[in-house]
C-alpha cells in the first residue's frame, strides 16, 4: 500500500505495522466486516417475510396450511442453527440445480446421481462454472442469506404469531363496529398495532442474529472470524510478515466489534420502542 | 406483498439465466490453510506448491482454471456435488477416499508423518498424549495406537497445545511441521521416528469426470518426464529430491 | 454386527465405556444413530448442569443488577453486557485461551469420608472448561431476563406486603421471587432451548476431544467425514435435538402451569 512496504523484512516499528495492517489480506479482513454487516441487513426483510408467512400460516383457517406453519416453526426452532447450516444449504443448492437441469437439459439421458456423484448438465450449474468469481461468491452469499432467513424466520414467526394474538380484542371489535371489512381491520388496526407487541421479541432476535454471524464461516462465506483466524494464526518465514500466534489479539478485536454492534442496536431499539409506544396504553409509554 | 414478488423474480432469474458456457473453465478446490502446499499469502491470494503446480498443469492441458477455497471438512462433499471440479489440497490418496472420488497419480511422494515436541523431550513424548487435527489420517492413526489422542479443530491449536503442555507431542505431515519447527527458534523439535500413514498426494476428481482426469493425468506425466515437477518440489520444499 | 451389539459396544462410547476403536468401514444406519446418540449424553450433561448451576448465579446477578448499591450493580451490569453482547463462539475461544495460561496445579481436598484431588488442568478439558463457559453464558442471559421480570413486578404487590408488616426478607421470598419466576418463565424457557442448542457449538470450540470421546456433533462429523455424505448424520442429530427440545418444552410447560396455577385470568 505504501511505498516503503516493498520489502517488509527491512522495516520495523510504525512502518512495519502500517504495512502489515494494510496488506491485501488485511484489506480482505476489513472488507469482510462489510460482508457481515450487509448480510445482517439483507436477511432482515427475508426474516420478516418468512416470519409473516409462518405466522399467517399458523392462523390460517385452512388446516393443511396451519399444519405447515406449525411444523415449520417448531421444526426449525428444534434444531440448532449450526446443525441446520451443515446440510440444508448444500441441499438447497442441489435442489436448485435439479430444477434447472429439468428445465434446460430435458434431453439429458443419464441420471443425476451417478454413484456418489451429483451430476447436472453444464448449463444447469448454479452458477455456471464459467461465471466470474464474484458471481460464485454472490451466489454463496445469497444461499447464506436464505439459510439464515429460514432459521430466524421461524423464530420471527413465533414472535409475530404471539404479537398478533396480543392486540387487545376491543380494538378489533371497535373496527368492526365502525363497519370495517375484516381486510380493513387487519391492515388498518391489527397489523399496525401488532408491531409494538412484536418489537421486544424482534429486537431480541436481531441480537441473536448478530451473535450467530460467526457461523457464516460454516456456510463457506469468508467472514470476519475466518479472516481473524487466518490472520492471527502463526506465520512462518514463508510469509512477508512472520509472527507468532496472534489469534488472541484478533479475537479480542472481534469481541470489541460485537460489543459495540449490540450496544448500538440496543440504543436504536430503545428509541424505536419509545416512538412506537406513543399513544399506546402500555407501561413503556408512561416511562 | 412486494417481497414475494422480489423473491419470485430472483428465483425466476436464477432458474432461467442462460449464458454462453465456456466448457473449459475448471474450478480447482483447495483449502488455503496448509503451507507450503496451499495457503493464503499476504496479498490475500491463494499461493503455494499446489497453486503453482495446478496453474502449470492447466496451462499444459489448455484449460482455463480458477481457484476456489473450501473448508477441509466438507471439501469432498462439495466436489461430488459439483461446486468445483478438482481438489488439490495436500490430500493423501487413501482407499477410503478412493471409493468416493478418483485420484490422478500422485504429484507429491508419500510423506512420512512426524512427531514434534518441545525441544529436549525424548521419544517417550510420542507415546503419551499426542495432538492431531480432527478428521485427519494422523488422528485415526493415534487413536488405533497406544497413545492418547487429543483432537483439535485446527493445526494451529495442535501446535499451541504442545507449546503450553496440553499435549506431549503433535503428529502431522512432515512438510507442514518443518516450517513450524524452523520458525520456532529452537523451541520445538522433531522427536522419535516418523511413521508412514498415507499414500502420495494426488489430485481428486469426480468419478464421473474421466475426461478431465485423463487431461490432468497426461499433464502430470509430462511434468514428471521433463523434470519440471522435481524442480517445483525442490523449490517449495527446501530442495527436497522427489526423484520422479 | 447386529444393531443390539452396536448398542452395547458403542452406546456409552462417548464417556469411554465400550469398544476403544470407532467403526472404520461399512457404516450402518444403526452405527450412526447409536454413536451420535452416545454423544448426546454430553450435550445433555452440558445443558442440565449449565442451566441448573446458571440459574442460581443468574438470580444473584439479577439482584445485583437491581441493587441500589453501585458496588453490586456495576459489576453485574458489566458482566451481563459482555455476555449478551458477544457471540458464544468468541467466548469459547477467549475462555479456552485464558484457561491454558493458568499454571497446572493440584490440591488434595479432604472431604472427611473421601479425599479428592482438584487439578487446574481440568479447566482445559471440555467437561469442565466448556461447562464453565456455557454456565457463564446462560447466567448472563438469564440474569437479564430475571432483571426484566423484577422490574415488572407490580408495585402494589410489594406495598401491600409492606402494609401487612412483612420483613424485607419475607417480601423477597414470598412476593418478589415467585412473581419474578412467573413473569420470566416463558422467556426462560426460550433461553433453556437456546442453551441446549448452544451445546452443539462445543464441537467448534477450541476445547479438544480426548480419546475420541466427544459430543454428538463430533460423531456426526466423524461419519460425515468417513462416508462423505452429510445427508445422513446431520439429519440424525437434528432429530435428536428436536426430540430433546420437545422434552424441554414439556418440562418447562409443566413448571409454568404450576407457577401460574393461582392466577385466575389464566385462560
Amino acid at each position: 500500500m505504501f511505498e516503503y512496504c516493498t520489502d517488509p523484512k527491512l522495516i520495523e516499528g510504525f512502518q512495519w505495522w502500517s504495512c502489515y495492517l494494510s496488506n491485501g489480506k488485511h484489506l480482505n479482513f476489513y472488507f469482510s466486516f462489510l460482508v457481515v454487516l450487509s448480510l445482517l441487513a439483507l436477511t432482515v426483510p427475508f426474516i420478516l417475510l418468512f416470519g409473516f408467512t409462518g405466522a399467517l400460516a399458523r392462523r390460517a383457517s385452512f388446516t393443511p396450511l396451519r399444519w405447515f406453519g406449525t411444523i415449520y416453526t417448531s421444526m426449525v426452532r428444534g434444531v440448532p442453527d449450526i446443525i441446520f447450516f451443515l446440510f440444508v444449504p448444500i441441499a438447497m443448492d442441489q435442489g436448485i440445480e435439479v430444477i434447472r437441469h429439468k428445465i434446460k437439459c430435458s434431453d439429458w439421458s443419464e441420471s443425476i446421481r451417478q454413484g456418489n456423484d451429483f451430476v447436472v448438465c453444464t448449463a444447469a450449474k448454479m452458477p455456471l462454472s464459467s461465471s466470474p468469481q464474484w458471481v460464485h461468491e454472490t451466489y454463496g452469499f445469497m444461499l447464506a442469506t436464505i439459510a439464515f432467513a429460514i432459521v430466524f424466520g421461524a423464530f420471527a414467526a413465533n414472535t409475530i404469531h404471539g404479537a398478533l394474538g396480543a392486540v387487545p380484542k376491543g380494538q378489533l371489535e371497535t373496527g368492526a363496529a365502525f363497519g370495517m371489512s375484516p381486510r380493513q381491520i387487519f391492515h388498518r388496526i391489527h397489523l399496525p398495532q401488532m408491531w409494538v407487541y412484536a418489537l421486544p421479541g424482534l429486537s431480541n432476535l436481531w441480537m441473536i442474529l448478530i451473535k450467530a454471524s460467526p457461523l457464516l464461516f460454516l456456510l463457506g462465506v469468508e467472514d470476519i472470524v475466518y479472516w481473524a483466524r487466518e490472520l492471527g494464526g502463526s506465520k512462518t518465514a514463508r510469509f512477508a510478515y512472520p509472527h507468532g500466534d496472534w489469534r488472541l489479539g484478533y479475537f479480542l478485536f472481534l469481541l470489541v466489534f460485537y460489543l459495540f454492534l449490540t450496544w448500538a442496536s440496543e440504543k436504536f431499539f430503545d428509541r424505536l420502542m419509545h416512538r412506537l409506544s406513543r399513544g399506546q396504553n402500555t407501561a413503556a409509554s408512561m416511562a | 406483498m412486494t417481497f414475494t414478488k422480489l423473491m419470485a423474480s430472483i428465483a425466476l432469474v436464477a432458474l432461467t439465466t442462460t449464458s454462453v458456457a465456456a466448457a473449459d473453465t475448471v474450478r480447482m478446490g483447495t483449502e488455503g490453510a496448509y503451507a507450503p502446499y496451499n495457503f493464503i499469502n499476504d496479498k490475500g491470494e491463494v499461493d503455494g506448491y499446489e497453486i503453482e503446480l495446478g496453474n502449470e498443469l492447466c496451462k499444459r492441458a489448455e484449460l482455463e482454471c480458477k481457484w476456489v477455497t473450501n473448508d477441509w471438512d466438507s471439501i469432498i462433499p462439495n466436489l461430488v456435488s459439483g461446486n468445483y471440479d478438482t481438489i488439490m489440497a495436500g490430500m493423501s490418496i487413501t482407499a477410503e477416499r478412493d471409493e468416493v472420488i478418483d485420484f490422478t497419480s500422485e504429484y507429491f511422494p508419500a510423506d512420512p508423518s512426524s512427531y514434534v515436541a518441545l525441544a529436549g523431550a525424548d521419544a517417550s513424548a510420542t507415546k503419551g498424549t499426542v495432538a492431531a487435527q480432527t478428521a485427519t489420517i494422523q488422528a485415526a492413526f493415534i487413536a488405533a495406537s497406544d497413545a492418547t489422542v487429543v483432537e483439535f479443530a485446527t493445526m494451529e491449536d495442535t501446535i499451541a497445545a504442545v507449546r503450553n503442555g496440553e499435549a506431549d507431542s503433535v503428529l502431522a505431515d512432515h512438510a507442514a511441521l518443518k516450517d513450524i519447527v524452523d520458525a520456532s527458534g529452537g523451541a520445538l523439535a522433531f522427536v522419535g521416528d516418523g511413521v508412514s500413514i498415507g499414500g502420495g498426494v494426488g489430485m481428486g476428481v469426480r468419478e464421473s469426470d474421466g475426461e478431465l482426469k485423463a487431461k490432468f493425468e497426461a499433464a502430470i506425466a509430462a511434468m514428471k518426464a521433463d523434470g519440471s515437477l522435481n524442480a517445483m518440489i525442490a523449490k517449495w520444499f527446501d530442495g527436497r529430491k522427489a526423484g520422479y | 454386527m447386529s444393531c443390539f451389539d452396536t448398542l452395547t459396544s458403542y452406546g456409552l462410547r462417548s464417556i469411554g465405556i465400550g469398544e476403544r476403536l470407532l467403526p472404520k468401514s461399512d457404516f450402518t444406519l444403526c452405527d450412526q444413530v447409536v454413536l451420535i446418540g452416545s454423544g448426546m449424553i454430553w450435550n445433555v450433561y452440558f445443558a442440565v448442569l449449565a442451566l441448573s448451576l446458571g440459574f442460581f448465579f443468574a438470580v444473584s446477578l439479577a439482584l445485583g443488577r437491581n441493587s441500589d448499591n453501585a458496588l453490586f450493580r456495576i459489576p453485574a451490569h458489566a458482566f451481563i453486557f459482555v455476555i449478551r453482547g458477544s457471540p458464544l463462539f468468541i467466548q469459547f475461544f477467549l475462555i479456552y485461551e485464558a484457561f491454558v495460561l493458568i499454571p497446572k496445579m493440584g490440591w488434595d481436598i479432604n472431604l472427611g469420608f473421601i479425599e479428592i484431588t482438584v487439578e487446574t488442568k481440568w479447566l482445559t478439558k471440555a467437561w469442565l472448561g466448556a461447562l464453565i463457559t456455557l454456565f457463564l453464558n446462560t447466567a448472563g442471559y438469564t440474569a437479564n431476563i430475571f432483571y426484566g421480570a423484577l422490574q415488572s413486578i407490580p408495585k402494589g404487590d410489594i406495598e401491600a406486603a409492606l402494609a401487612i408488616g412483612m420483613s424485607k426478607r419475607q417480601i423477597f421470598w414470598r412476593i418478589s421471587f415467585p412473581t419474578m419466576l412467573r413473569l420470566a418463565w416463558p422467556s426462560y424457557t426460550n433461553e433453556a432451548i437456546f442453551l441446549f442448542h448452544a451445546t452443539a457449538l462445543v464441537f467448534f470450540s477450541s476445547f479438544p476431544a480426548w480419546r475420541q470421546k466427544g459430543d454428538s456433533l463430533y460423531y456426526a462429523s466423524y461419519f460425515a467425514d468417513k462416508t462423505f455424505n452429510p445427508f445422513v448424520p446431520y439429519p440424525i442429530i437434528a432429530v435428536y435435538f428436536i426430540s430433546f427440545t420437545l422434552l424441554i418444552i414439556l418440562l418447562f410447560g409443566y413448571v409454568n402451569r404450576r407457577l401460574n396455577r393461582h392466577v385466575a385470568s389464566n385462560t
